[in-house]
């Protein structure tokens, strides 16, 4: 530093540039953010246009129970996150884990409810223009909470093998910015499938 | 030390066998090596789509044609516009972004370098996986076709009833696998522009081409995902029997316009935007001053970067939008004018009172400007609602769009091609055979290009396979023809310029153009690690100031 100020104007201090995986993350959440913003506009587009039945208000049921699970799974990750940058392995381990038992209850959640309107409901992708938006949306949702759960099982898996450290912290946190992300992505397509286009 | 590891490096590069050498483009995450492999394949796939474009004007040169069937004739279309936009313009931009950024920032690699080897080999798949389909169309048990439903593919069109086989869903899903590819690149473009600059390197100081980049990436990311949205739409359509472009279900052939055209006209200046940025970078360079206005260049782009995401519908003035909707993007059409007004203006000043060197590149680049005028002045034309009801979907149109990415595009890339090709591969390119690359290129491309504007003014539509005699087409569709044989002509020169230089061509030492930024600090080509050092900057034009230290920029920035 000391022999640059000879030759340097010494104008301006050492540029502080942002962290490559947080900005890369926000990239990554920008472009899903579209895609999720077309889907969502196609669902708005078509409620009420289907020309068949069955209708959204006759089969759908507010998933509480649900929605309750993946959005303290937001909170559960927080948690892991912060006992990480303190050093607190033991503590991360746990709240990791209650994060991707919330998910897989989620995951469960939406299964059953699928699983319901296809064989009692007989509400399919190809039965009318409701099924084809509704299960678009929300399975497009439920991949992406499925890739999310892959990924904190590998987390999981290092935890367990005693790998996961205090310099980790950074790259736990960027992956619940994803979580985050998916999160907030429910929050908007409850709100768009369960409460406006019911 | 540095120049000892090159020495050993060259050693072991000429001794091993030419597999092993292979198996190291094959596996590399380098930005150097991706780069180039982006450019080789996108001139593969030029060639390609170059050649159908041929295929399409042999057939238009005489009324009542039979060189080939109507059914060829679609899928010609269809593929000349698929490839040359998603396989040929993008990848070949990407490739010299992905080439030039961290030289021009002063990084030894991209952000994410395997992410960048990911994002190139999707893209390859997705050509392959498009060309697939003149082999498996049919599902292997017919001759197989290719897509024929046009660049866009509107819906109902691609309903399975309406394109039976697979040919259409080989287009979605090469172009669903590109798009990921396409936003790979722009995750990595912005993150590297943002978190790898050198020493001194604020967003102030950026050489304008990385500038102009990290606006193009960002509309990637919020153009491209769209279309990706939109083809998982049409996948769900033709295989699970969804109902989204079904009209007869309640869904919406509309729909599908919008969607593709939200991706599809900010497209267009994703495109256009690393064109600007070559401009910017050759131009000061062979005019001998920096570039003028600065600033305004990079607020013209930004600027450029957010109306163009609104302008799309002006594709569908036809489609009956209300009257409110049409003049929304009427005017918001007729704003991007005035940044790219700018542009235009800014580089003129900066050629302004300059030495002007009339090499290869800067020629290049002065074409560019007269084209891209009349390029952005026709669009003006069409971007009036009324004249656009009367010339929409006619020659007019095409003319002018090829004006735009021939005339502009294709000719920047042309001027890049020869100011990087000394960087890239360490030799002098034969600036004879380069001019005559430019005149013939451009006498071609004005035959072609300006008299396919009348045949379009007189009602000439777009994608016919033939034409009735007695229309007062026959002469213009002649001309037209004919200067395809000047292009391909001057794309021979070029090929072969490039073949000879590579292996015959004078060494170029690291500088050729006693140009100004980092690139050119470095050995051509340059070493696997870039710099030995990481430079440190004080201006936009840190070699100017290593070699007029008497007189630096930093003392008037």
């Amino acid at each position: 530093m000391s022999s640059a100020a000879i030759t340097r104007p010494s104008i301006e201090p050492d540029l502080v540039l942002p962290s490559r995986g947080r900005v890369g993350m926000f990239t990554l959440i920008a472009a899903e953010t579209a895609i999720f913003t077309i889907f969502v506009v196609a669902y708005i587009f078509y409620i009420g246009k289907s020309v068949s039945g069955p209708l959204p208000e006759d089969v759908l049921e507010l998933p509480i129970f649900n929605t309750v699970c993946l959005l303290s799974s937001s909170l559960t990750i927080h948690l892991a996150v912060k006992a990480l940058r303190n050093a607190k392995v033991g503590a991360f381990g746990l709240s990791w884990f209650v994060t991707i038992a919330l998910g897989v209850t989620f995951l469960v959640g939406t299964g059953r409810e699928w699983q319901r309107l296809i064989f009692e409901k007989g509400l399919t992708i190809s039965t009318n223009l409701f099924g084809t938006t509704y299960y678009s949306l929300v399975g497009l949702h439920a991949f992406h909470v499925t890739v999310g759960l892959i990924l904190l099982a590998i987390g999981m898996v290092f935890a367990l093998l005693g790998k996961v450290k205090q310099e980790h912290s950074e790259r736990a946190e960027i992956f619940s910015l994803y979580w985050h992300f998916v999160d907030t992505v429910w929050v908007i397509v409850f709100t768009v499938v369960y409460v406006i286009g019911r | 030390m540095a120049s000892e590891t090159i020495a050993l490096n060259r050693v072991n590069q000429d001794t091993r066998p030419i597999g092993d050498r292979l198996h190291d483009w094959v596996v590399t995450v380098d930005h150097k090596k991706l780069g180039i492999l982006y450019i080789l394949y996108a001139l593969v796939f030029l060639v390609i789509g170059g050649i159908e474009a041929t295929i399409m004007r042999i057939q238009l040169i005489v009324p009542h044609n039979h060189f080939v069937s109507p059914e060829v004739f679609n899928r010609m279309f269809t593929m000349h516009g698929t490839t040359m936009i998603f396989f040929v313009t993008m990848p070949i931009l990407f490739g010299f972004g992905t080439y030039l950024i961290p030289l021009m920032i002063g990084t030894r690699d991209m952000a994410f370098p395997r992410l960048n080897a990911l994002s190139f080999w999707l893209t390859a798949f997705g050509g392959l996986l498009l060309y697939y389909s003149f082999i498996g169309g049919s599902g292997l048990y017919g001759a197989g076709n290719a897509p024929d439903v046009g660049w866009f593919a509107y819906a109902p069109l691609t309903a399975r009833a309406f394109s039976p086989g697979h040919s259409t869903d080989f287009w979605t899903l090469g172009l669903l696998v590109s798009g990921f590819g396409s936003i790979g690149t722009a995750v990595n473009f912005i993150t590297t522009i943002l978190c790898m600059r050198c020493s001194g390197m604020t967003l102030g100081k950026m050489p304008l081409l990385a500038w102009m980049n990290l606006v193009m990436a960002g509309m990637v990311i919020l153009a491209v995902s769209p279309l990706t949205a939109a083809q998982m739409m049409l996948s769900i359509d033709r295989y699970l029997g969804g109902h989204f472009f079904d009209a007869q279900a309640g869904g919406s052939a509309v729909l599908w316009m919008h969607f593709f055209w939200i991706f599809g006209h900010p497209e267009v200046y994703v495109l256009v935007i690393p064109a600007f940025a070559f401009i910017s970078e050759i131009i000061p360079v062979f005019s001998r001053k920096p570039i003028f206005g600065y600033p305004v260049m990079v607020a013209a782009t930004v600027c450029i970067g957010f109306v163009s995401m609104s302008v799309w519908a002006h594709h569908m003035f036809t489609v009956g939008m209300s009257s409110y909707g049409n003049s929304f993007f009427v005017i918001t059409t007729m704003i991007v004018g005035i940044p790219t007004g700018i542009k235009i203006f800014n580089w003129i000043g900066t050629m302004w009172g300059g030495k002007i060197q009339f090499k290869a590149p800067m020629l290049f680049c002065i074409a560019f400007l007269f084209q891209f005028l009349i390029a952005g002045l026709t669009g003006i034309m069409l971007s009036a609602a009324p004249f656009n009801w009367q010339l929409t979907a006619s020659y007019f149109v095409v003319a002018h769009f090829h004006y735009m990415i021939v005339g502009g595009i294709l000719f920047a890339v042309f001027g890049a091609f020869y100011y990087w090709f000394p960087k890239m591969s360490g030799r002098m390119y034969s600036e004879t055979l380069a001019q005559w690359h430019f005149w013939l290129f451009l006498t071609g491309f004005h035959l072609t290009f300006d008299f396919m504007h009348i045949p379009g003014i007189l009602g000439m539509p777009r994608r016919i396979y033939t034409y009735e005699p007695g229309r007062g087409w026959e002469i213009w569709n002649l001309i037209v023809t004919i200067g395809v044989v000047f292009q391909i002509a001057g794309v021979l020169v070029f090929v072969f310029n490039l073949l000879k230089s590579l292996v015959k061509g004078e060494s170029a030492g690291s500088d050729p153009w006693d140009a100004w930024t980092l690139e050119w600090s470095t050995t051509s080509p340059p070493p696997e690690y870039n710099f030995a050092k990481i430079p440190v900057v004080m201006s936009r034009r840190p070699l100017w100031d290593i070699k007029h230290p008497e007189d630096p920029d930093w003392k008037y920035e």
